[in-house]
């Protein structure tokens, strides 16, 4: 079937199809559609719907959920996230599988409630306190934001850990089509056997991260960071668009990602080599493929909305801080065609 | 219970509200119906006490993880224990809101007046002219408040539908509280709404008292700033 | 190990459990707890079952105790 759809209802038709029965949120524009659709949805299919008294409150919601075994999802916006970073590192520390969107909206503080995607840090580095990372995709289109969200939901079980959807209000807001196969299946079952559901003809277990005892917390630490390991050699996924050949790539994601297609179209149609990359994921990050394209001589532009963030990622990868130069506006500016163009030509 | 020592101090009035938890679950037959969320706090470890299915949860967001538990699983008994500090100073919105949204869970309060685990800092709880570690002197309502009193503030929630207070300083206590805890669970079971039970316990360690004179201080001092008795509920229940 | 054994109401006190509050020996009327000269092996002052005889097994020094250090049988 084909929809028409905002960003935020085709994530939130993404999770319930993925098989979602549990959603809590705050609300916080953009994306309040995500919540507002969530709503209605939920009772249809038999799941949970509670619009908490706060984004703290939201996030421990779906811990609990995911305690119980459910497949469990929050939202909010960049404030509202930073106010979930306690309850994620929580549900990391706990390997619960749960997933988290982040509309990105501009910052710092209150901030504007126009697309920004200066969370870049906070999703991808940690973001709580402790050693812990998040699974981070990044959608660019409306149907994106249902088959990244549905994916979501089988990397957070695979991996018992909070994956999160970054993306933006413009993405979330816009209203695309969407196409899905109305049959589709929910996310295999995977089995549960840390769940709580009363400790019938079973041992008692708890669901705890205070490691007290000598050693524990740190042997804990290292099977975390064996899994975050295991994660980044798996699940790192990229686009690459008309990158062979080309000596000028720009860097992006999401909306800017996007841009960026465009930009290298428009370039190529002056004779300038330029190709795009586009990670999908932006935890694990594509250092390795950005690496292998690096080997050549093409220098490299890195576009985001925010100050530049992704481009330590960038240059950490390339290894030559001479070949990546960057540009970005902040505080809900959308770097246009135009300009990036512009800037590729300068590289 | 399991058969591990607690880590509690001499006196310390968890390891009976933790004894009396066990007791009522035994005698309703609901171990293996039961998932409880310890708080952060000195009853953080229940868990390692208790010989049913429990879960940890972020400083005062035990209400919270309880309701994502029984939303999901409608049918199980679902309690928070939780001391002063988690569900009186950094938990107040998610007991607030439990209770006004009538959440089908029960709160095990444990309230002794000071943060235990930290030290002996002062409390929402902590009585006026109390010495804590944060109070130079005493406390003193001018400068730092007064003793907050939840339950009274969550006696007007139409979706709190039972409310008790009680203290452990006696055998005759000690049967009061069981009894409260086990209407707690019976209303839960019932599918009533949100119940708490607010027990006025011993810290003898911050209190700077022996075991013994920690309870004649809840009887004589603490039961005058937080009257025990049921204050919702009387007529109501199972 | 339980200290002693009472005929009448099988009373035992665990020492290694005991914390020494004494919550137990107030509450008895009949004087059948008393504390214990040492320390157990956590090195904490404990209670001991002086007078099992005496005991009728009411359970008040149970219901008292924090730390499920006594039984009655």
């Amino acid at each position: 079937m084909k929809y028409l759809t905002t960003g935020n209802e085709a994530c939130g038709e993404g999770a319930i199809r993925a098989g979602c029965r549990f959603y809590a949120g705050y609300p916080i524009t953009p994306q309040n559609e995500l919540t507002a659709y969530m709503s209605k949805r939920m009772p249809e299919v038999g799941g949970v719907f509670i619009q908490s008294e706060s984004e703290l409150s939201a996030v421990n919601m779906v811990f609990g959920a995911a305690v119980a075994g459910a497949r469990s999802m929050t939202s909010s916006s960049s404030p509202g996230i930073s106010l979930k970073q306690e309850g994620i590192s929580y549900i990391a520390a706990a390997e619960l599988p749960a997933v988290i969107v982040n509309v990105m909206r501009g910052g710092p503080g209150l901030g504007n409630i126009a697309p920004g995607q200066a969370d870049y840090f906070q999703a991808v580095k940690g973001g709580g306190h402790g050693d812990y990372r998040l699974i981070v995709l990044a959608p660019a289109s409306v149907q994106e934001m249902f088959e990244f969200t549905f994916k979501a939901f089988s990397l957070a079980e695979k991996y018992r850990t909070p994956v999160m959807i970054l993306t933006d209000g413009m993405i979330g807001q816009m209203m695309e089509p969407l196409e899905f196969d109305d049959a589709i299946k929910p996310v295999p079952a995977v089995p549960k056997p840390w769940v709580l559901d009363g400790a019938k003809g079973r041992p008692s277990r708890s669901i705890k991260s205070l490691l007290l005892k000598d050693g524990e917390l740190e042997a804990h630490n290292i099977h975390l960071q064996k899994k975050f390991s295991s994660i980044e050699k798996k699940e790192v996924e990229l686009e690459l668009y008309k990158v062979k050949g080309a000596d000028r790539i720009i860097v992006a994601y999401g909306l800017m990602g996007r841009i960026g297609r465009e930009c290298v179209d428009t370039l190529r149609s002056k004779g300038i080599k330029a190709g795009l990359v586009r990670p999908l994921t932006l935890w694990p990050f594509p250092y390795k493929e950005i690496r292998k394209i690096a080997s050549g001589k093409a220098k490299f532009l890195v576009v985001e909305m925010s100050a530049g963030q992704m481009v330590e990622d960038v240059r950490l990868a390339v290894q030559d801080d001479k070949r990546v130069r960057f540009y970005g506006r902040m505080g809900g500016g959308v770097p246009e065609e135009k300009e990036i163009v512009a800037r590729v030509k300068q590289l | 219970m399991k058969q591990a020592p607690t880590h509690y101090c001499p006196g310390c009035g968890h390891g009976i509200v933790h004894r009396l938890i066990c007791e009522v679950l035994d005698e309703m037959n609901l171990k293996e119906k039961t998932v409880a969320v310890a708080p952060v706090g000195c009853s953080v470890l229940a868990y390692d006490y208790w010989d049913f299915d429990t879960t940890e949860a972020a400083h005062g967001r035990t209400p919270a993880v309880a309701t994502g538990i029984k939303r999901v699983l409608p049918d199980r008994l679902v309690f928070t224990y939780q001391g002063d500090g988690d569900l009186a100073a950094i938990g107040t919105a998610e007991i607030i809101h439990s209770g006004n949204r009538g959440e089908n869970i029960s709160t095990i309060f444990v309230n002794n007046g000071v943060y235990g685990m930290t030290g002996g800092q002062m409390a929402p709880t902590t009585l006026i002219g109390q010495v804590s570690t944060t109070t130079p002197g005493s406390r003193r309502a001018d400068r730092d408040g007064y003793p907050l009193k939840i339950m009274e503030m969550m006696a007007v929630l139409p979706g709190v539908v039972y409310l008790e207070r009680t203290t452990v300083t006696s055998p005759k206590e000690v049967t009061k509280t069981k009894n409260a805890i086990k209407r707690s669970f019976e209303i839960q079971l019932a599918e009533e709404g949100f119940s708490m039970v607010e027990v006025l316990s011993p810290c003898p360690t911050y209190w700077g008292l022996d075991p013994s004179q920690s309870m004649r201080r809840i009887e004589n001092e603490v039961v005058k700033a937080f009257p025990l008795g049921v204050i919702k509920g009387g007529d109501h229940g199972p | 190990m339980p200290e002693k054994t009472s005929h009448r109401s099988g009373i035992k006190l665990d020492k290694e459990r005991c914390k020494g509050c004494m919550l137990c020996v107030e509450v008895c009327q009949r004087k059948v707890l008393e504390p214990a000269k040492g320390v157990n092996k956590k090195g904490m002052g404990y209670v001991v079952v002086a007078a099992a005889g005496k005991c009728s097994g009411c359970g008040l020094c149970v219901m008292m105790c924090p730390d499920c250090g006594i039984e009655i049988s």
